[in-house]
Parts: structure tokens; C-alpha cells; sequence
């Protein structure tokens, strides 16, 4: 039987503000444990919240990023469960009415295909701090500096297919939070984390399967993984005569492996009631128009600006758009270039590869875009080939200095000295008879062809600095002559 | 000294009648050899309070004075207070020590009042009769063989002793106004959102309120006006011009118009409480003041929306003391689930619990629209009932209790009848509202309250009505016996 997969997520995301949801400390990652919670984040009797207008704000920016009707009145909820990393032993939430309504978010797929994945909504509410079971000799430490960072929780319509579609649509989120700088998009420090509902039924079949949970993946490499493990497991099951149970599983992407972790007859009954300590946050429509002038560029937008501004492809212009820092990147690159093909060649080329290789974010990378700008315009100036040029990039990358600088250094500015060329050109066709007699005896079409045979030599007489465009012309005058 | 209103005690202390520490000593030395027969406080901060008055002396003598500078109060130990013990009437705090002080507490200190202690209250200020605590049950100075009213029994009963000149106090459901009602006293619970909640440890986060207990409306207006402000470290608290509550007391009552719901003198009332309040509201006539019937159709159903909704905010707010961070914490406990069940088990007493176990109940699925959810719907008809209700009127007055203070374990064995002791309290709770009680007369010996109820933001109407009625009756200058 053909099966279909369907998918859903919901996404977590911390928001970018500096102060907690509910109280005045600090939300900065990477601090001593318990050094970022207060009073209020300790939940010690008779603190009370107050909301931070700012994560308001961030998620009214999402909202209208994803053509989302916006919630006017806006309700926390408590969600009531007992853990020791939730130091109220309730989660401050949103639940029937959120500040984010119904909205979409458009996907693309690597053969071309567009998707519409819509959004049921989103809403705002409060992380919880973090458990630490190892170095505790059997017991469990308890981290609260997380607790009340303020997340958005975006909840999809099941509408993605495949494991294709769920990243697309994970990355085209991490694209719009981070172009609009409401989330650092830390993937590995938790600042984007996903649950992702899976079931499977038969292709054509009305009625979706029973559904599993697997929760908090993060990275987009371990959603993919994770997927095609789950969807495999459901597909064997029922193939097998089981059937799925509606659970909450857990995946470790390093040993891919994933585990139960509750099923949903042991699920909590979470207690959900409006917060007392907070009241309705109404948002006015001055508000929402206020936040609405101060959008930034989005990511579809930024895209088709590229293609028709810098003549890119779709291809070139989407990836280059996706990221908030990667785009501003390209444009600077470009600025001091003045070549935006040459500049995206690069950015998607060299950078991209050092970048990845070495797990770095594009806005701590060696080599700035004006370093690169500066790199691309010793190629359109003929100081360099592109092969020097990756050489110079290398040493940049290694921190020797600007592209003049290393170039100057290492004296490997291009060779363009034509009766210096013409004497190296004579001396190896001198010295390779036998390509001569061979290229003489060649058809005529294929002498061009067969004429690259030479360059070699070539670039080896000239240490690789020979200006690639002007040998081509010598060699051609050279052996036409011998005709 | 101890007979002295805050009103005297502030004239005498700007006068130089007396020093503010001799003032206090003169309380410290009382509540050392008194309070053993009312169990009224749970600390004592002597050194404190000592400290605090020597600060207060000498800013009288500078003629730099904050408005309540000298005066010993006591704080309900609901209120959190930097470095001093708070425990909220209960084991699970017992060894709690709060790094903050409550808005309140701060107010208070601000305006250099002194300190005196820490006073006894029913567990979590669930109780109205003080018989919760984890420090034993208060006695009432006018009967020790009666209970207190509560949970701000301790406030009322160190009052009413004479053990404090006046003290803070908390209302949930009635528990400031039915324990000065027990107590001879005049208490008074503002408009939702006048107090800052900030730092009082909450029991039901939208009914609770800081109030004063004091011997007078005067008094009371004097404390409310250094209690009231605006608070942003609490989001439920409501931007409101403060107002001076002493500059309309002697307005006159000429054309005050009085609306007596009849659904407050139904069935379950005490004929002579009845009879004292019927009087007390003729004594308002006298002073030309209009008194007509009205109506709250709805009042029947406020303890039972109240023990809804109060018990499903308690279940979430008590959540917290779970011995894991401050707090309580079980022996040895072998797991996680050991450590929350034996700690929360041990640390909360059995109405705690009972609340706890109610609240959890009304909010679990499948029970929440039958439940909470109609217990709101019934809690924006008792609103209602008073928004009609002040088209008409000015100020509402009935009795604040059923009956004048009962015995130790008259009630305590039934849950039903302690809750329905808030009978004519709670819808003021559930609409927001303030009300007040004030002393109108005895019944075998023990005093009788009147509550006034006002509109929104109408402390300064209550204030002004309970001060011209204290200016032409002498109930409130009544003391219980043998407070020496």
C-alpha cells in the first residue's frame, strides 16, 4: 500500500528581549546557573507578574509577518503541573485566547513547488527553567535562569506531506523570526525548539491516522531524521496488523534513537484557568499599526527585491534572503564589489563552506563582507584569477590581513606582461612537441578544445599567476601561426 | 496609652506627650504579659520596633515627620517583611524568611510607623475563625472561650486587646470585615485594586485585598491613607488618584441615600443581631440620611460561586510550596513524587488541603464548565446586582455577620456552616468592591457589626458615613473586659 504522512508542529520560540516575560532579570544565555532569577522567577510567596511590553510587541511583529489576525484581547492562562524546574507549579500561558490568530506561511520545495502552510495560531507564554540530572551524585540540580524567558508557541495546521515540507517550513520560520530580530535563532541554545505531530494513512484516505508527539527536536537535521524514523515505525506497525498509540516521544539525534515517553491515557489534565494575577491585555489598533510601520524587510519580500534588483535567480535571491545576516552580508558584499552574481557566488560559495565546516554564524565570520567585497574586486579588476582569489580568501579566512595585503605579501598578483607571456608560451610549446604534433593533426573543430592541453604547463611556468584570458589569446595567435 | 485612638497617639506624639519608644515599650510590655491569653501574635520584633521608634523620636524632634511617624502598628503575617519570619499561619512557612517587603509593609515603614510584630490568622487565610492556624487559634478578648473570627483573627483580637493600636489585615471572602465584626471593631476592605498585593502571599488572587482593623473610622481612614497606592510591581492594582480619606469625614449625611437588601435578613440571621443592625441603620436616618429596601437577587449564590472560584485560584497559588526551593521540606524523601506528596502532605494543614483538594476538582477537565466557568457567570450577576443596586443608593448596610462570635469547635467540625459565616461578606469580594464593618452594639456581651458597602473607589463615602455614625454613638468606644 501507498502511505501518505502528515505532519503539524509546534514551534517554540524565545523571543529576543532582554528582561523576562513576567519579571526585570536578565534573559542572557550562558550564565552561571540561578544567577538570572529573581523573586518572581523563583516563585517565592507573594511575587506577582508583570508582563514586558516588549514580547508583546515581538509577537504582534510575527502576527503580521504571517497575515495572522491579531488577538485584541489577549488572556493568560495558568497550565497547572508539578515539576521542579516550574517553580510556581503552573506555566503562565495562553489558551483560548491568543495573541496570535489564524495566519499563513508560504513554503518552497527544492523542484520549484510553492506551499501555503497555515497557521492555527500562536501564543504567548513563559519557558520553564531546566533540569540538570549529571554531576549530582543521583540527584537533580535545577537551573531557573531560563524560567520565564518569554517564548511564542506557533501551533500549524496539519498540512506539510513529507519530512521536505516540515523543514521547509521550520527554516522559512527560523527565516521570519530572525529577519525580524524578535529571536537570536540560536538553534543549539534553545532558541528555536520543535514538536512535531506525525501520522500516516493511506494515500487518498479522508481521515488522518493517530498521531504521535516528538518533542523539543533542535536542529533541522534532527527533524528530518526523526521523521523519516517515525514514519517508518507507523508504516511497520500497521503493515505489521498493530496500530499506532497516540504518545509522546522522545528522539536523540545524536544516537538516532527514539522512545516513548508517555502515552496519552497518562497525559496530565493540566487545569488551564485564566491567571488572576494578570489581567486581559487589550491591543489597540494603533498599536498594531505602530508595529506594522516599524516591520522590517521580510524574507519573500527581500527575495523578489534581490531578483529584480540584482537580477539573481529565484534559487540565489531565496537562499540568500532566508537570513536576516546573510542578506545584509550580500548587499555589503556587493556595495564594494559592485558584481552581486560574483558577490552571491561567494556567499553561497566559499563562505557558506568555511562557515559550515567550522559551525560559525555568518555574523562572527573572518572574513567580513567588505574583506570580501574587496577580494571580488581584485578578480573584476584582473589583479587575480578566480583560483588565486580562493588562495587569498583562504589566508583572509586565517586572519593575514585584507585581500591587497595578502596579495601584495605573497606576490600573487596576476601575470599580464604580454611579451613576458609570449616568451613562456614559445618555451612551452617548444619544449611539448608531441601535444604540437598532435593539436597540427587535429580536426578543426576540435583545435580549441585540445588547445587547453597547454595551459597547464602554463600556469605551472607561471606559478598559477598568469592572467588566464591573455594566455588564451597568445597560445591561439602561437599555434595558428604553426598551421 | 494603650486606650489611645492613632489619631491621639499621632496628636500626642507630635506633642511630645510621649515618646514614640516609650510609647512601644509600653505595647511590648503589654503583649509580653497579655498575649498568652489571645495567642494574637506569632513574632514579636521587639528589637525592631525599638530600633524603628528611636528613628521616629527623632524625627519628631526635628518637626520632620512622616504622617504615621512613631506609631506601633502590627502587620497580619500574610505580609512578607525583609529578614523577619513570614508564615502566612502556616508550617510550610514556618521557616521562611522573606529578601523583600511587602508594598504594604513598605508603605508603613515609609511613613514611619513602628513595627510591633507579626499577627496570628488563619492557615493560608483560609478560616473564619482562626482555628486554622499552624500557631494554635486565637482567643476573642471579649470571650476566650470564642473564637476571633478570622483569618485576620490576630489582627482583630490584638486589636481589640489593646496589644496594638491598629494592624494590617487581609480580606478574602470577609476576612477583615467579619473579624472586627467579632471583635468590636471597625475594619475596612478597599475596592479590589486600592492595596498592592505585591508581597501579601496570595490565597485567591482575585478576591484578596489589604484592608485595616482599627478601634475607629477615623483610624481607619488614617491607615488607608498611608496603606492605598499604586503599585506596578502589581498588575491587578488600578491607577487611581490617591485621595486624602480623613478630609471627607465630617461631611454630612444630609440626603445619604441607604439601600437595605433585603435578601441580607433572610433566614440563618440572629434575631438580636438583626435587631442591633435594623437600629444602627435608624441611627443613619437620624442623621438624614434615606433608607430604602433594595434588592441583590443574586446573594444566594455567592458562597457557592466563592468556594468555586476561591479554591481553584488557592489550588494553582499554593502550587509553589512544593519543598522544593524555600519552605517546608519532608525527611528524607526517596523520590521526586515522595518529596512533593510528604511535604505538601505534612506542610499544609486539613482546610489547606480540603480547599486544595476542591479547588483541583472545579478545574479538571470535564468539571470546568459546570463548575468554574458558571461560577464566573454567577460572579458577573452578583457585580451586577450592585452596579443596579448603586444607581440608586449610596451606600449599602446589612449585618457583616450572622451572628455574634461562637464557640471554639462550634463550626470547625462543619465546613458548610464555617463558609456560610461569610454569607453577607463574600459577594463584595466577588464584585470588587469595598466594604466595611463597624461595631454596633452587643449581644450576651459580644459585639455586633454593621457593614457598609460602597461603590468603586467609595472608601472615602464608607469612611465619611462609619465616622458621622461613631460621632453620635459609643459602640466603638466599647472594650472588651479585663484587657487590663
Amino acid at each position: 500500500m501507498e502511505w501518505e504522512t502528515v505532519i503539524g508542529l509546534e514551534v517554540h520560540v524565545q523571543l529576543a528581549t532582554t528582561s523576562k516575560i513576567f519579571s526585570g532579570a536578565s534573559t542572557a544565555f550562558g550564565a552561571e546557573p540561578n544567577t538570572q532569577a529573581c523573586a518572581i522567577d523563583l516563585a517565592m510567596p507573594g511575587t506577582l507578574p508583570v508582563p514586558n511590553e516588549q514580547a508583546f510587541r515581538y509577537a504582534v511583529m510575527f502576527g503580521l509577518a504571517i497575515e495572522a489576525d491579531i488577538g485584541k484581547r489577549s488572556v493568560f492562562e495558568r497550565k497547572n503541573y508539578f515539576y521542579p524546574d516550574l517553580p510556581k507549579g503552573y506555566q503562565t500561558t495562553q489558551l483560548e485566547s491568543p495573541i496570535v490568530g489564524p495566519g499563513h506561511v508560504e513554503i518552497q520545495l527544492a523542484d520549484g513547488r510553492t506551499k501555503s502552510i497555515r497557521i492555527h495560531h500562536a501564543h504567548l507564554e513563559e519557558d520553564a527553567g531546566k533540569s540538570l540530572h549529571e554531576d549530582f551524585h543521583g540527584m537533580s540540580g535545577i537551573d531557573l535562569n531560563r524560567a520565564g524567558t518569554p517564548l511564542i508557541e506557533i501551533v500549524s495546521e496539519p498540512d506539510m506531506r513529507s519530512a521536505e515540507e516540515a523543514v521547509a517550513f521550520a527554516r522559512k520560520l527560523h527565516s521570519i523570526v530572525t529577519s525580524l530580530g524578535i529571536c537570536d535563532g540560536e538553534m543549539s541554545q534553545g532558541s528555536m525548539r520543535f514538536d512535531v505531530n506525525i501520522s500516516v494513512r493511506p494515500k487518498g484516505a479522508e481521515e488522518f491516522g493517530t498521531r504521535t508527539e516528538t518533542k523539543n527536536l533542535n536542529s533541522f537535521k534532527f527533524m528530518e531524521d526523526c521523521i523519516a524514523l517515525e514514519v517508518e515505525r507507523q508504516i511497520d506497525l500497521i503493515e505489521d496488523g498493530g496500530r499506532v498509540i497516540q504518545e509522546t516521544r522522545l528522539y536523540n539525534g545524536d544516537t538516532k534513537v527514539a522512545r516513548s515517553m508517555r502515552s496519552k491515557e497518562e497525559a496530565n489534565d493540566y487545569r488551564y484557568f485564566p491567571c488572576p494575577d494578570l489581567l486581559p491585555v487589550d491591543i489597540d489598533d494603533d498599536f498594531i499599526e505602530a508595529v506594522r510601520q516599524q516591520l522590517p524587510e521580510l524574507p519573500d519580500a527581500r527575495q523578489q527585491r534581490f531578483v529584480e534588483k540584482y537580477k539573481l535567480s529565484d534559487y540565489d535571491a531565496g537562499m540568500l534572503a532566508a537570513d536576516a545576516a546573510t542578506s545584509h552580508f550580500f548587499e555589503t558584499t556587493t556595495q564594494t564589489c559592485g558584481d552581486a552574481k560574483l558577490a552571491a557566488n561567494w556567499v553561497m560559495g566559499e563562505v557558506s563552506a568555511h562557515l559550515n565546516a567550522e559551525e560559525k554564524r555568518i555574523t562572527s565570520s573572518p572574513v567580513n563582507a567588505e574583506m570580501l567585497g574587496g577580494l571580488i574586486a581584485r578578480i573584476k579588476d584582473n589583479t587575480i584569477s578566480n583560483k588565486i582569489a580562493k588562495q587569498v580568501f583562504e589566508a583572509m579566512w586565517q586572519g593575514e590581513g585584507d585581500a591587497d595585503t595578502i596579495i601584495e605579501a605573497k606576490g600573487l598578483k596576476q601575470m599580464s606582461d604580454t611579451g613576458e607571456l609570449e616568451k613562456i608560451v614559445d618555451d612551452v610549446i617548444a619544449a611539448n612537441q608531441a601535444m604540437l604534433d598532435d593539436w597540427l593533426a587535429s580536426e578543426p573543430d576540435k583545435r580549441k578544445k585540445k588547445m587547453g592541453g597547454f595551459m597547464g604547463p602554463i600556469m605551472k611556468a607561471t606559478k598559477g599567476q598568469a592572467n588566464p584570458g591573455l594566455v588564451n589569446q597568445i597560445l591561439a595567435k602561437k599555434l595558428n601561426s604553426k598551421l | 496609652m494603650h486606650n489611645l485612638t492613632i489619631a491621639e497617639l499621632i496628636h500626642g506624639l507630635r506633642n511630645q506627650e510621649f515618646s514614640s519608644v516609650e510609647l512601644t515599650r509600653h505595647y511590648l510590655d503589654r503583649i509580653a504579659r497579655l498575649d498568652s491569653r489571645y495567642n494574637s501574635y506569632i513574632t514579636v520584633t521587639e528589637d525592631i520596633a525599638l530600633a524603628q521608634a528611636k528613628a521616629a523620636d527623632e524625627r519628631l524632634a526635628t518637626g520632620d515627620a512622616p504622617a504615621l511617624c512613631g506609631v506601633p502598628i502590627a502587620h497580619k503575617d500574610i505580609f512578607c517583611t525583609n529578614g523577619i519570619r513570614t508564615s502566612c499561619g502556616s508550617k510550610m512557612l514556618d521557616n521562611f524568611i522573606p529578601p523583600y517587603d511587602a508594598t504594604v509593609v513598605e508603605n508603613y515603614r515609609n511613613a514611619g510607623a513602628v513595627m510591633l510584630g507579626k499577627v496570628n490568622m488563619d492557615e493560608f487565610a483560609m478560616g473564619s475563625s482562626n482555628e486554622s492556624s499552624f500557631y494554635g487559634p486565637v482567643k476573642n478578648p471579649w470571650n476566650t472561650n470564642c473564637v476571633p473570627g478570622g483569618s485576620s483573627g490576630g489582627s482583630a483580637a490584638a486589636v481589640a486587646a489593646h496589644l496594638a493600636p491598629a494592624a494590617t489585615a487581609t480580606d478574602t471572602g470577609g476576612s477583615i470585615r467579619q473579624p472586627a465584626s467579632l471583635c468590636g471593631l471597625t475594619g475596612l476592605k478597599p475596592t479590589y485594586g486600592r492595596v498592592s498585593r505585591w508581597g501579601m502571599i496570595a490565597f485567591a488572587s482575585s478576591l484578596d485585598q489589604g484592608g485595616p482593623i482599627t478601634r475607629t473610622a477615623e483610624d481607619a481612614a488614617i491607615m488607608l491613607n498611608t496603606m492605598a497606592s499604586f503599585d506596578d510591581k502589581d498588575s491587578t492594582c488600578v491607577d487611581q488618584p490617591l485621595e486624602d480619606y480623613t478630609a471627607t469625614l465630617n461631611d454630612s449625611l444630609q440626603g445619604l441615600r441607604i439601600g437595605v437588601p433585603k435578601e441580607y435578613f433572610g433566614e440563618g440571621l440572629d434575631p438580636q443581631t438583626a435587631e442591633r443592625v435594623q437600629a444602627a441603620i435608624q441611627e443613619f436616618e437620624k442623621l438624614g440620611a434615606e433608607v430604602k429596601e433594595i434588592s441583590l437577587p443574586h446573594t444566594d449564590l455567592s458562597v457557592p460561586a466563592y468556594y468555586v472560584i476561591a479554591p481553584a485560584e488557592c489550588s494553582a497559588n499554593l502550587s509553589r510550596f512544593d519543598g522544593v526551593r524555600y519552605g517546608y521540606r519532608c525527611e528524607d524523601p526517596k523520590d521526586l513524587n515522595d518529596l512533593y506528596k510528604r511535604s505538601r502532605g505534612e506542610g499544609f494543614g486539613e482546610e489547606v488541603k480540603r480547599r486544595i483538594l476542591v479547588g483541583s476538582y472545579a478545574l479538571s477537565a470535564g468539571y470546568y464548565d459546570a463548575y468554574y466557568r458558571k461560577a464566573q457567570q454567577v460572579r458577573r450577576l452578583i457585580k451586577q446586582d450592585f452596579v443596579d443596586a448603586f444607581n440608586d443608593v449610596d451606600v449599602v448596610m446589612g449585618p457583616t455577620a450572622t451572628s455574634p462570635a461562637f464557640e471554639f469547635g462550634a463550626k470547625s467540625s462543619d465546613p458548610v456552616a464555617m463558609y456560610l459565616e461569610d454569607i453577607y461578606t463574600i459577594a463584595t469580594n466577588l464584585a470588587g468592591l469595598p466594604g466595611m464593618s463597624i461595631p454596633c452594639g452587643l449581644v450576651d456581651g459580644k459585639p455586633v457589626g454593621l457593614q457598609l458597602i460602597g461603590n468603586f473607589f467609595a472608601e472615602g463615602k464608607l469612611l465619611n458615613a462609619a465616622h458621622q455614625f461613631q460621632q453620635v454613638t459609643d459602640h466603638h468606644q466599647q472594650t472588651a473586659p479585663d484587657i487590663d
